[in-house]
């Protein structure tokens, strides 16, 4: 037992390296009272080593703690994508006067970050409904918290209280549909569920609503309409960073939570079963058709309503919201092909969305402002900032040569070859859409002159230097993408599944 | 035939020239405009240097279009190749470029129109190093367009094109620029995310042996799709005349219809040409209109021949509206940009006529027509051009008697006339008459009614040339200063063109005659490769 343990440990080195470092900026927040600057160096330290023991974990496929948790190259590639933000979220913050604005708590802040990380890193592998209602909890009551960080902002903590009460909800639905399909299955990990199914057989009906009410869960990690209404008020609400972190690394530790739960949980595991795009333990149920239903509503609600934003967190928010669809398109299909590319998508998303996020809170610092208006000649006041705004905006919008095209093309790859090309075309119509309201943004940086101050906007060197290492990979994985590709396509496997 | 300069290909100078030089530009101290000019003009030159070597060193004889051999100045190396994993097969994009007779005179067209367009931007009076930075990639989209053989690259550079035209229109254009160059963005974008899908499917369908292992591989190698053979069956899109292969046809279709543009297509055109300034709307005339009709000549027709043939006659319906329904638009109006820019889509339906008569005549007519339009129009836009750098304003009606005040201004203003209504000796003239020459032998009733254009435009020019510079001198213009040295370097080469291409046609109809007959065989045989002797 002790041996299990210590070996489980072992495989748990990044976790517990955030553990730490957590402990260790709260402490230093308490003893350095005049030394604010600590816990952000301890924060940045903590999630580089975790980084590393990520990268150490390559290769690894086990469970461990009983089958609480499991390492394997899927945990392993989200743990990454997870890590690699944090580390860039706590750059953003070094530079944001939102955050540095709150000296006093700043300890507070960036403990708050290492506890976000640590819970996203345990949605990533957690295989046992527990573990995973666990994880959730954790990453979602630490973002409650640090959406509402700056309390001097009505809307911050209208933006905190709104996520509280749609995440208790959801939570609370999600509960009970594990409690529903632990009733059912009499199982709480995953692998027992599938073969409870497998072999017992369940009654349909029943799974079904415990499946859509665990979905309702998902549906709001991910932002999926029709539970995406806290999105754009929170997004907004919340400090750009967090704004950011959220859009990324929560979105992609829902994804990975959903799509193990769906890919374990209801396909055919024994040895010579049916190919593994068939949701076979699910017969009866078309549950790629209302995960397409709700990749279409994401997608077409996210980018139609962006259309009317003038704030640029809320137009981010939406656009968020539609590539949340874009990237559910990949869980529909569900096969090998879909999964990696979800999982390149996400790369990609990780570099194009957090740019965007960071040149709006770059420009907020200076002007004080969020509005779109704000934006007119910034591209004569500040043309790096500007032409890494367009390279970031065209990316997400999906042309080439960025790296927005290569995830478009890999999803709508994997739909033509599950022959969901219905699907594809409302993806490829959307990205039409998506392209106007990223226009605005274009046409008030250059087509319109400044409003009032023509004044040329200065960043520092050590902020343009963080901008240039997100636009570099947003270009040159558009140019030339096969590491990326290579690695998803190592990056899928999970364990137990063949 | 292989042309190298420090190891790297003609076809990759030519394409990436102008890149170079917009790196260079954008080092540039912002105050000095002069050395930003004589920079893209610099580049501009050194790709015609490049593109008159090109047309010396052409092999007439060769052909091109689906045979690897029949490519010229072919320069092949892997771009991407991701090793297949069970449930991906391996991923094969190659950096593919080559001429053909189809794709050199585009090549041609391009490097001179972009030379000429630098000129004409001299008096740009704001953001000078954005305006040339701009201009220069929409430069290397363009040939870059012409000259790529892999599907991937084609569409890498199709889409390069779009970000620099929306600026271009957008921050130096007319008053309604907003409007027009964010219409002009998602038109354009629409068509290319149909095409985008079209060649995920195409993708999918078609794949060749490694020459190595003998392992299938798909690809997006363009000459490989026009090969029947390579079509995996059961794939979505193999077979011959299937529904999928109807739907990709389409969508190809209003993808390349859109940039053409046909009919009803075309509501862009107008907007875009009149806001644009006068060196872009002569880029967007003189060459990203071609790449719709190029597209279609280079994508669809060699690989959906048999739909090619069934779309024939929809197509010289489509290209009847747009010859009798620009014609008739640009009669009815009175800015003078706006005329050129509804001619352009008359214009344009001759070629589509030629295209649709699937015989040599007139496919060469269709694309000598692609050359000639490319000229012409932007002669006239130079034109248009001139007067209003002076005027300030396109109205028609607010001229009169110009030719007094202007007299080498009208000279040369009536050649591109003469050359867009199809005078005789001039090479709008010969284009046109080959494609309804060729339309004649396969849509008798709808060619003649076609012929009704030629009468329309001949009527719309005589009767602006008429309004403008003839009749009574308007007082308001009469101290009208005559054409400038830098605005005759910009018209007279054009004009020489028209006249030389008007006397002796051969010049060009030599590059492209193996080609084209080559292609017409392909159509016709179904994409096999039996070439009609002409």
């Amino acid at each position: 037992m002790v041996e299990q343990i210590l070996e489980s440990l072992s495989r748990f080195l990044p976790e517990t390296v955030l553990v730490g470092a957590l402990c260790l900026a709260i402490l230093s927040d308490l003893v350095f009272r005049q030394n604010r600057g600590i816990a952000p160096l301890i924060a940045l330290g903590g999630l580089f080593l975790s980084l590393y023991y990520v990268t150490e974990q390559a290769g690894v496929s086990q469970q461990i703690f009983s089958g609480m948790i499991v390492v394997d190259p899927f945990a392993v590639f989200f743990k990454f994508l997870i890590g690699v933000t944090a580390i860039l979220i706590v750059l953003f913050s070094f530079y944001s006067s939102e955050v540095q604005s709150t000296q006093k708590r700043i300890g507070e802040y960036f403990s708050l970050i290492l506890a976000l990380t640590l819970g996203m890193y345990l949605m990533a592998g957690a295989v046992n409904l527990l573990m995973m209602v666990l994880a959730i909890e954790l990453t979602s009551l630490t973002s409650y918290i640090l959406a509402g960080y700056t309390r001097e902002a009505p809307d911050s903590s209208e933006a905190s209280l709104k996520y509280m009460i749609y995440g208790a909800l959801s939570t609370g639905l999600m509960l009970y549909g594990i409690s529903i399909l632990y009733g059912l299955t009499g199982a709480t990990d995953i692998y027992g569920i599938n073969a409870s199914i497998a072999y017992n057989g369940v009654n349909e009906v029943t799974l079904l609503i415990a499946v859509i009410l665990i979905l309702v869960g998902f549906g709001y990690k991910i932002s999926a309409v029709p539970f995406h209404f806290w999105t754009p008020d929170v997004y907004e609400g919340a400090p750009v960073t967090i704004t950011a972190f959220l859009s990324v690394a929560s979105k992609a530790a829902g994804f990975a939570m959903m799509i193990r739960f769906f890919r374990v949980s209801f396909i055919d595991l024994t040895p010579g079963g049916f190919p593994d795009e068939m949701w076979v333990l699910l017969q009866g149920i078309e549950w790629n058709k209302i995960v397409a239903i709700i990749s279409v509503l994401t997608m077409t609600l996210g980018n139609l309503v962006a259309v009317w934003q003038d704030n640029l967190k809320r137009l981010l928010a939406y656009s968020s919201i539609a590539h949340a669809g874009y990237m559910l398109m990949g869980v529909v299909v569900l096969s090998n092909a879909g999964v990696a590319a979800v999982l390149i998508y996400f790369m990609v998303y990780l570099f194009m969305n957090l740019g965007a996020f960071y040149v709006v809170m770059l420009v907020a610092n200076k002007t004080g402002k969020e509005d779109i208006d704000s934006y007119k000649g910034l591209g004569y006041r500040s043309p790096i900032v500007a032409v890494s705004f367009v390279i970031f905006l065209i990316s997400l919008t999906g042309l080439p040569p960025t790296a927005g095209f290569i995830g478009k093309l890999y999803l709508f790859a994997a739909l033509f070859e599950a022959k969901w090309i219905w699907l594809a075309v409302v993806g490829a119509l959307n990205s039409v859409v998506s392209l106007y309201y990223y226009v605005r943004v274009l046409r008030n940086m250059f087509l319109r002159d400044p409003a009032e101050d023509k004044s040329p906007i200065e960043f520092s060197t050590a902020q343009i230097v963080v901008l240039i290492a997100l636009v570099i990979p947003t270009i040159l994985f558009g140019l030339y993408f096969a590491p990326l590709v290579d690695f998803a396509n190592a990056s899928i496997v999970m364990f137990g599944v063949r | 035939m292989e042309l190298q300069f420090l190891g790297i290909g003609i076809l990759s100078w030519i394409t990436f020239l102008p890149i170079v030089g917009m790196v260079l530009l954008l080092m540039i101290p912002k105050t000095n405009e002069n050395a930003m000019k004589w920079t893209a003009a610099l580049f501009t030159f050194g790709q015609v240097v490049l593109a008159v070597v090109i047309y010396f060193a052409f092999n007439r004889g060769m052909t091109g279009i689906n045979s690897l051999e029949g490519m010229q100045f072919v320069e092949k190396a892997t771009w991407i190749d991701i090793k297949s994993v069970p449930w991906f097969g391996r991923i094969l994009i190659e950096y593919f470029l080559g001429v053909d007779g189809l794709s050199v005179t585009m090549v041609l067209l391009t490097a001179l129109i972009s030379f000429l367009a630098v000129f004409a931007s001299w008096n740009i009076e704001k953001a000078m190093k954005g305006y040339m930075a701009m201009l220069l990639l929409l430069d290397t989209g363009m040939i870059g367009v012409f000259v790529s053989l892999d599907f991937f690259l084609f569409y890498v550079f199709w889409e390069v094109m779009l970000l620099p035209m929306y600026f271009l229109i957008g921050i130096w254009g007319g008053p309604r620029r907003e409007y027009a160059a964010i219409k002009f963005f998602l038109y354009t974008l629409f068509g290319s995310v149909l095409m985008l899908l079209a060649m995920i499917a195409l993708y999918f369908s078609v794949t060749i042996p490694d020459p190595m292992t003998g392992e299938k591989i798909h690809t997006f190698n363009m000459l490989a799709m026009m090969n029947p053979a390579n079509f995996e069956p059961g794939s979505i899109l193999a077979g011959l005349g299937t529904y999928w292969r109807h739907l990709a046809y389409i969508a190809l279709f209003i993808g390349f219809a859109i940039k053409v543009p046909i009919f009803p297509f075309h509501t862009w055109l107008p907007d875009a040409h009149v806001e644009a300034p006068t060196a872009i709307s002569v880029i967007l005339a003189g060459v990203l209109l071609k790449m719709g009709t190029y597209g279609i000549l280079r994508i669809s027709y060699p690989m959906f021949p048999e739909l090619a043939q069934w779309y024939a006659l929809p197509l010289a319906i489509l290209a009847f509206i747009n010859i009798v329904y620009g014609a008739l638009a640009a009669m009815a109006q009175k800015d003078f940009k706006k005329l050129i820019a509804y001619s352009s889509i008359s214009h344009m339906g001759v070629v589509l006529l030629g295209m649709a008569a699937l015989n040599t005549q007139g496919m060469m007519g269709a694309v000598f027509q692609m050359f000639n339009h490319g000229t012409i129009t932007a002669m006239l836009f130079l034109i248009v051009g001139v007067l209003y750098d002076r005027t300030h304003t396109r109205d028609l009606d607010a001229f009169g008697g110009l030719a007094i005040t202007m007299p080498k201004y009208t000279g040369i203003m009536s050649v591109g006339f003469f050359a867009a209504l199809g005078l005789p000796g001039l090479s709008g003239f010969i284009s046109e008459a080959f494609s309804f020459l060729g339309a004649f032998q396969t849509f008798r009733y709808i060619t003649i009614a076609s012929t009704l254009g030629i009468v329309l435009t001949a009527a719309y020019m005589l009767w602006t040339l008429q309004r403008v510079f003839l009749g009574q001198p308007n007082e308001k213009w009469a101290g009208l200063p005559d054409i400038n040295g830098r605005e005759l370097f910009t018209l007279v080469p054009l004009a020489v063109i028209v006249i030389t291409l008007g006397i002796y046609p051969s010049f060009m109809l030599d590059l492209m005659t193996s080609s084209l007959n080559h292609l017409v065989g392909i159509v016709v045989s179904n994409g096999g490769a039996v070439a009609i002797v002409p």
